[in-house]
């Protein structure tokens, strides 16, 4: 049983940190394009640790599966919304910040 | 028939959500019942039920496929939070084209979220034949165009 508790405190401090680091990415990260993949680690990892850690807790209930379609649903749905604000962005033509100006011609769209 | 399995489907779903499978509660079943029934009713009226459906030898790729991504997902996370983590942050975000070889819309879908899913990578846009991507640095630019991705989510088709 305390074995069952370590695990799951592990998931769950450690998709803490991690939401944290997304979160700090959103910070630091230069620009809108950029700054969606600091979301996506909050999304999938940080999220998805939370609720290893939280199904650890429940044990094998109804709870748990509740978590798992939770899990799912989560990772149908963020995907798909990342992708409509970035198409937002991109086809009402926001200039995304490009560190290498050598690859700039070959990589820039149209 | 096709509304007979969805509310089939919709009946086990609304199981699962209550967890009401006892006949202790035979009102909240009966209740149950007829709300399923109604929502089957109400779809069939607004007529959004594609004609596609859900293959069933999805499901037996899906099995090997969701934890390669799971996996992919988890190196692409460690990847992108140290990036995030070291002062100089060192990223060199680049816009490629990828090309999707599915042929089917669903696939193409699955693809396209994959790439989403997996951070370091965005789809901004899909055409026919391409999709855009954002990528965050020139390794998960690389790892994109390997291709590899792409060619599991192609075997899923058959």
């Amino acid at each position: 049983m305390i074995i069952i508790d370590i695990l799951s405190w592990i998931c769950l401090i450690l998709g803490c940190i991690l939401c944290m680091i997304g979160g700090l990415g959103l910070l630091r990260l230069p620009d809108f394009y950029s700054r969606m993949h600091g979301g996506g680690i909050t999304d999938t990892l940080g999220a998805g640790l939370v609720l290893l850690g939280l199904m650890f807790q429940g044990g094998l209930t109804m709870v748990t599966v509740k978590l798992v379609m939770i899990l799912v649903i989560l990772l149908l749905t963020s995907p798909t919304s990342t992708h409509a604000v970035g198409k937002a962005a991109f086809t009402s033509g926001l200039k995304p910040f490009l560190s290498d100006p050598a690859n700039k011609g070959k990589n820039e769209h149209d | 028939m096709r509304y007979i399995s969805m509310s089939i489907v919709a009946f086990a779903i609304w199981l699962l959500w209550s967890g009401h499978y006892t006949f202790d509660h035979t009102l909240i079943l009966i209740l149950g019942i007829l709300s399923c029934g109604f929502v089957v009713y109400l779809v069939s009226r607004l007529d959004i039920v594609d004609e596609e459906g859900i293959q069933i030898n999805l499901a037996r790729h899906l099995i090997v496929y969701i934890p390669w991504l799971l996996w992919a997902i988890f190196k692409a996370n460690i990847d992108v939070a140290k990036r995030i983590l070291n002062p100089k942050l060192p990223i060199a975000p680049r816009i490629v084209r990828v090309k999707g070889t599915q042929k089917t819309d669903l696939c193409r879908v699955i693809f396209a979220n994959s790439i989403t899913l997996t951070p370091g990578t965005v789809s901004l846009d899909l055409d026919e034949e391409e999709i855009v991507v954002h990528a965050l640095t020139e390794e998960a630019a690389d790892d994109v165009q390997s291709g590899d991705m792409d060619h599991r989510v192609t075997t899923l088709e058959q």
